[in-house]
């Protein structure tokens, strides 16, 4: 085996390995999407998160603008604290609301930004005064027997 | 009766024991080998020829194995997924399966059985043909000169082929499920790009490669050193070289596994 | 003895855990020698050898190579002081992923920073000594044995070594190839003023091309002297060795009970 054809060979091969690791981090993960400025944090209590899951994406009209960072329990109000990393280049007003949504009937849930119309804006650190929890599917389809047996007696 | 169980009693802590030492054995020789690797690091074409004849001959059968296994996950994925309606995260299913699990331990499987049992096989018989014995006496240090390349080689080659083995296997799927079955191809890539995180996912694949290049190149250089310098000496070294390597990638894979993905999902 | 000797051993003892392998050796060899230690499979010959090459240290006792006590050596002294050794092994030893220039030139490459070309000039010249020159393209692989030993000799000779080894040169070559070996060693000795120590239980080559002959038996050297000598000597065990006899001082059975206790035999046919 020559030595020159050897060296070819081994470059091709570090040249296709790395060349693989790329296409990893660009086609198949989510590299290309990963914000290359920073993001600053909010905060968010929920009553009730769900199967909400650290790695959840925070989207507004269906645009992933960032992602859950935390979820902790807090002993001083009773509810799930959530902290959302928001990218820079979206900001939002102060009355913005979120909630937390799923994606299809069984799909994960996420976050959703609805925008208010404050002149204020959101900043690192402040805390999302309006949220609406997780809808719970037992919960939903326990009122929901539960209105009809009431429409029942109403008969 | 009492004789039988003493005896294998007796049968399990000789193993225990001849473990524990080949164990600290292989440590030593591991440290060894870091110690020495200053001549394979200053003289790089030494790892550079190791490189070809461990990293670019295990190519073919990294790739058509990968390309397989994604095409079998692809299809795998797609029968269960289509019962629930949502045969798009078919993408997902198999670029997680491989970049997470099967790209780096499939990889390093079949790494271990062709590269690995080739490094054992050829230092074992440079050894019982006294080559290892003569460059000493030329004063040339063994593991410097022979060991220390092919351990630094294998290192190398194995995060690349595992990542060539995830890519293919990326591929595969697409292959069976968009081309072959006609899932739709931007849900397919869309779904697989939402859902697979770059840092948890591909970069813990990416240590995981790592660790089990560090495993399965230490396992085959130790084994090769360690033969008893005879025909038989060396194919049973090289048999030692395919299973421990397996033992350890699927254990080591679990011990990884509980600390990256632990709390995530 | 005197001091001008390459090598002196005195008083050397080693053993393997309790079993004793060589008790007390006294040998002493000269610059431009060829010295033969022969003696059964078995008799410590090897290992003499290897303590010599400080590979394994001697019990008791020393060996002396050029005035330094070889066990005393720190690791790097010792790799130093290798550099003026060669080592023959059984088999030649090539490093069959080398072709055969790359065999004779890699004691330079790793010990010099000669430039290539000067690698190629001393190269070819070493493998001219040897006969080969024309082979240097070949692989370990496509030699015959006794191409390959030559080729190793080439390659122990590369760095003008004061002392070269043959562990078992003439083992398993044609009558042909065995002469070629011993006479290259008798002229690559004459020619590099070195010495050389053949381990071998080739009687009748041997003695054609060496100085002096040690009979290295139990442990212990048996006989010495030199050709002339042995050939002509009377002592048994020597004559036993020089002329293959089957039976004499060393024994054909292998140390054992009486054949009539071990057949149970004893009391019934007497």
């Amino acid at each position: 085996m020559q030595r020159s054809t050897m060296d070819l060979w081994v470059g091709l091969f570090v040249i296709l390995g790395i060349g693989a690791l790329l296409i990893l981090s660009l086609k198949v993960g989510n590299l290309s999407t990963y914000s290359r400025g920073d993001s600053y944090q909010l905060v968010g209590n929920f009553e009730n998160i769900g199967g909400l899951k650290v790695r959840a994406p925070v989207k507004s009209s269906g645009v992933v603008v960032g992602r859950v960072t935390d979820i902790q329990f807090s002993l001083e109000s009773y509810d799930a604290v959530v902290t959302l990393n928001v990218d820079n280049r979206y900001i939002f007003p102060k009355d913005t609301f979120a909630s937390i949504l799923t994606a299809g009937l069984l799909g994960e849930q996420y976050i959703g930004l609805d925008a208010g119309g404050d002149d204020a804006m959101l900043e690192s650190g402040d805390k999302i005064m309006q949220t609406n929890s997780a809808v719970v599917l037992e919960e939903m389809i326990g009122r929901f027997l539960f209105d009809k047996a009431a429409d029942d007696d109403d008969l | 009766m009492f004789k039988r169980l003493t005896s294998s009693i007796q049968s399990i802590g000789h193993g225990f024991i001849e473990y524990t030492w080949q164990f600290g054995f292989a440590c030593r020789f591991f440290i060894l080998i870091l110690l020495k690797s200053a001549v394979s690091l200053r003289r790089f074409g030494l790892v550079m020829r190791e490189l070809y004849f461990v990293g670019v001959m295990s190519l073919i059968i990294i790739l058509v194995s990968g390309l397989f296994v994604g095409m079998v996950l692809g299809l795998q994925g797609y029968e269960t997924l289509q019962k629930f309606g949502s045969e798009t995260a078919v993408g997902t299913l198999v670029a997680l399966s491989l970049v997470r699990e099967l790209g780096p331990v499939v990889a390093a499987l079949l790494f271990a059985s062709r590269a690995g049992s080739a490094i054992t096989a050829e230092i074992g018989l440079m050894k019982a043909t006294e080559q290892l014995a003569a460059m000493g006496m030329m004063a040339v240090d063994p593991i410097a000169r022979i060991v220390a390349p092919r351990f630094w080689a294998g290192v190398i080659s194995m995060p690349f082929l595992a990542a060539m083995f995830s890519v293919m296997g990326v591929f595969g799927g697409y292959l069976v499920t968009v081309v072959y079955i006609g899932v739709d191809a931007g849900s397919f890539w869309s779904q697989m790009q939402s859902n697979v995180d770059f840092h948890y996912d591909i970069v813990n694949g990416f240590i995981k490669s790592c660790f089990f290049g560090v495993a399965v190149a230490t396992i085959a250089v130790f084994q090769g050193y360690d033969a008893a310098p005879t025909a038989e000496g060396v194919s049973r070294a090289t048999t030692r070289t395919v299973v421990t390597s397996a033992l350890v990638i699927l254990g080591l894979d679990f011990i990884l596994t509980a600390f990256m993905f632990r709390g995530v999902s | 003895m005197s001091s001008d000797a390459l090598i002196e051993i005195n008083n050397l003892n080693f053993s393997y855990g309790a079993r004793p392998i060589l008790k007390g050796i006294n040998m002493s060899m000269h610059r431009g020698k060829v010295i033969a230690i022969m003696g059964g499979s078995g008799s410590g010959k090897t290992t003499l050898l290897r303590l010599i090459s400080g590979a394994v240290k001697p019990s008791a006792g020393y060996v002396k190579f050029d005035n330094q006590v070889i066990h005393e050596l720190k690791r790097d002294e010792l790799f130093k002081l290798r550099r003026k050794m060669g080592m023959q092994f059984q088999f030649g030893a090539l490093f069959t992923d080398l072709s055969v220039f790359d065999n004779v030139a890699f004691q330079i490459r790793e010990h010099t920073d000669l430039p290539e070309p000067m690698i190629r000039d001393l190269v070819l010249m070493k493998l001219h000594a040897v006969g080969l020159r024309g082979a240097h393209e070949l692989m370990p692989g496509e030699l015959s044995g006794g191409m390959a030993r030559r080729v190793a000799l080439a390659r122990s000779i590369a760095l003008d070594p004061a002392l070269i080894m043959y562990d078992e040169p003439f083992t398993g070559l044609d009558p042909i190839s065995l002469s070629v070996i011993g006479s290259l060693i008798r002229r690559l000795t004459n020619a590099l003023g070195m010495t050389s120590i053949i381990v071998t239980h080739d009687v009748q080559e041997s003695l054609k091309i060496v100085d002096y002959v040690y009979f290295v038996a139990d442990g212990v050297i048996a006989a010495e002297g030199t050709p002339q000598e042995v050939r002509e000597s009377v002592k048994p065990f020597v004559h036993q060795f020089v002329h293959g006899k089957e039976d004499g001082p060393v024994h054909f059975h292998y140390p054992a009970n009486a054949y009539q206790t071990d057949l149970n035999l004893e009391g019934k046919l007497v």
